[in-house]
């Protein structure tokens, strides 16, 4: 009697836990897969929302766009319109990343190898607090602060190294120029790049970088040959969410940036590139009909770049999937 | 044992996670405030003797009239407590459109009726006469920053020069010809417009076609025709971008230029300066555009008038009405409303509210007797 009313009571109590268990878990399961499902309904439902609203612009002649939207340049097709911005999309972003990815790798080695630890947590909380500014508060410090601060230095810059292209002078005065935009994308992006860096610098293995150093390396060659090979494919993740940020970014640009619509590498000069974000903002409140169709073209557009560039990053974080820490 | 409890508190968090995410959906349903209810019950006493209107008028049109507008409707409202004027920023094409469709009782237009919408608008009218009374006159200021430079007087080809990039140093022999008195440094000229789609460069590049001759090549636009150059979104932008540098000028909404440099700019023999009287002396200056209506004060803008004392660079926005309406309250509504917009008390609540230039006399005087001529069928 006893032994088999012991022998009972263990199995019981297991069905019953194992029953709750299998609803808690399923109920979880669901959620999960349900939130899963929900970031690609909603970038689906982004996407159809961009072409069909974009259909009457795409499928409409130049001509009759040129006809209807009073921006809209003469003797120009969709094409010829998008072109340019998607020009200077890029070469902001370019430029912004040019300037912010060394910082941030340098700033986040700081906080993970150099800095004394109280130290660290201090800029890390600083650096984390950059990421929290709005971007409307970055582009009126950029218009009223930052432009009027770097114009004697883009001058010095045109009229020293002017035979290179892209500081052709004269520079503009005010300096609302896309180097000054760049100046302010980089640091708007470099929270983001330098948090990421940091915590993958700070996985590298112990072993890895006391091996180095025992093998007589110095801290920085210790760095070069463990943390950065290790880090590799973390600093490309990290670059590709700051791009996908300064991609995007329509205030700071706006507020900052005198736009034109050329295929112009001069950054120091006023009036030649334009963001599609940025055109979109400023050109949206007086745009009807055929004209919002043409920007919500122009936003496909950097729908399908933003696209392009998560997808490059994925494909070469992929690649050196080696260096990373998961084997 | 251990486990549930862990699982009890995820699923603890779970319930608090959604009462949460409720009470933000339903904090969510504020009340979108209307426009209508600016003024509401303020009861003043003054004009209670008055105050025997009421319902709501509807209007819409030109967003360049907001801000006045916004005066306007709160002044009305405090005369006439149980009236409420709605008026809808659309753009001045599509309050041409509503009120031509009869979607509103008035509109707002930066343009007049054009020879086509005015045959629409007359049978609108119930085929009485079309009401377009100028009663907004927003002056465009040249403002410019130059060190040194206080004062500046041009004439409209040396204006249009600047501005189309032609003349690029500020000690040119066409500017320093004209202000023998200042000390003209060499800095760069540094022309600064609107980037966006404008009624201010629409207006002012209408100034330089008609007065500035070969000087200006480009046509009348609300986008401006030169590229390349310094541009801002927005008056605000403007006015800052030509503050954030040396040797800029550029055109703005009068009321918003601040502490820069205004240009004198030339009418005729002599350099009128912006104010508020030179800018209406310019619609008085005016023609009529012929062949309308007796109600019809749609203007010939003499931009190149060589009257003395007028300044030639202004922005001139309409209020379209009809003189008959079906209805016997929505003409006393619409009558009572224009009546207040032209009288003087609302001409100077549009000049502190919105910087523009208060109407002359001589003007009052012809719509006024247009707004007493409205009525029912």
């Amino acid at each position: 009697m006893t032994t088999t009313a012991q022998q009972d009571a263990p199995r019981v109590r297991t069905r019953r836990r194992r029953s709750s268990d299998r609803g808690v878990n399923r109920a979880f399961r669901i959620t999960a897969t349900g939130a899963g499902a929900l970031i690609l309904a909603v970038l689906a439902a982004v996407a159809i929302f961009l072409v069909i609203e974009a259909w009457p612009s795409i499928s409409a002649g130049s001509e009759t766009l040129a006809e209807s939207i009073s921006w809209f340049p003469e003797d120009a097709n969709l094409l010829t319109f998008v072109g340019p911005l998607v020009f200077g999309t890029l070469l902001g972003s370019a430029l912004a990343m040019l300037i912010a990815v060394p910082l941030a790798i340098g700033i986040a080695l700081f906080i993970s190898h150099y800095a004394p630890r109280r130290m660290a947590q201090a800029l890390g909380y600083v650096i984390d607090l950059l990421a929290a500014i709005p971007s409307v508060v970055y582009g009126l410090w950029g218009a009223i602060v930052v432009t009027p601060v770097v114009q004697p230095v883009w001058e010095w810059l045109s009229s020293t190294l002017g035979w290179i292209p892209l500081f052709a002078g004269p520079a503009a005065n005010p300096a609302r120029v896309m180097l000054t935009v760049a100046v302010v994308l980089a640091v708007m992006i470099l929270p983001i790049i330098t948090a990421v860096s940091r915590e993958v610098f700070l996985q590298t293995p112990r072993l890895h970088e006391e091996a180095a150093l025992a093998l007589g390396a110095t801290r920085w060659e210790m760095i070069r040959t463990a943390v950065l090979p290790f880090a590799r494919s973390g600093i490309i993740s990290a670059s590709m969410l700051g791009l996908g940020r300064a991609l995007g970014e329509t205030m700071a640009v706006l507020m900052i940036l005198s736009p034109g619509a050329m295929y112009s590498f001069a950054v120091l000069q006023a009036g030649q590139q334009q963001t599609i974000a940025a055109n979109i903002a400023a050109q949206y409140p007086e745009a009807s009909g055929l004209g919002v169709s043409t920007l919500i073209a122009t936003g496909l557009a950097l729908f399908v770049i933003t696209m392009a560039v998560n997808m490059a990053a994925r494909a070469i974080v992929a690649r050196r999937k080696d260096f990373s820490g998961a084997n | 044992m251990e486990r549930h409890v862990k699982l009890s508190r995820i699923s603890r968090v779970g319930t608090a996670v959604a009462v949460g995410a409720l009470a933000l959906t339903l904090t969510a349903c504020g009340s979108d405030d209307p426009v209508g209810d600016a003024a509401g019950g303020d009861d003043s006493a003054a004009t209670s003797d008055e105050a025997t209107l009421s319902g709501s008028l509807n209007g819409a049109g030109a967003s360049s009239q907001e801000a006045a507008m916004n005066a306007w409707r709160a002044g009305f409202q405090s005369a006439q407590p149980d009236v409420t004027v709605n008026y809808d920023p659309i753009g001045s094409g599509g309050g041409r459109t509503n009120f031509i469709e009869g979607a509103t009782s008035f509109a707002g237009s930066d343009a007049a009726l054009d020879d086509e919408e005015i045959v629409d608008a007359q049978a609108r009218c119930l085929d009485g006469d079309v009401l377009e009374l100028p009663m907004y006159i927003s002056p465009i200021a040249v403002i410019f920053n130059l060190e040194g430079v206080d004062q500046l007087k041009l004439d409209a080809p040396t204006i249009a020069g600047i501005f189309n990039g032609d003349i690029t140093s500020w000690d040119d022999p066409a500017i320093a010809e004209q202000n023998p008195d200042a000390t003209l440094p060499a800095t760069a000229v540094t022309p600064v417009n609107r980037s966006d789609e404008s009624g201010t460069t629409e207006n002012f590049t209408e100034y330089l076609v008609a007065a500035a001759g070969d000087a200006w090549p480009h046509e009348a636009s609300g986008d401006w025709p030169v590229s390349g150059t310094q541009s801002a979104q927005g008056t605000s932008g403007v006015v800052q971008t030509v503050q954030g540098g040396d040797g800029t000028i550029g055109y703005a909404d009068a009321s918003q230029a601040g502490d820069l440099g205004t240009v004198e700019v030339k009418v005729g023999e002599e350099y009128v300066p912006y104010s508020p009287e030179a800018a209406a002396k310019v619609v008085d200056a005016s023609e009529n555009i012929e062949g309308r209506g007796q109600y019809d004060f749609a203007l010939e803008l003499a931009r190149d008038t060589t009257e003395s004392g007028a300044y030639p660079i202004v922005l001139v926005s309409y209020h379209l009405a009809c003189a008959q309406y079906e209805d016997q309250a929505e003409a006393d509504l619409v009558k009572g409303f224009l009546g207040y917009v032209a009288s003087p008390e609302g001409q100077e609540a549009s000049a502190s509210a919105a910087g523009s230039a208060p109407i002359s006399d001589a003007l009052r005087t012809e719509v006024t007797t247009a707004i007493d001529a409205i009525g029912v069928k």
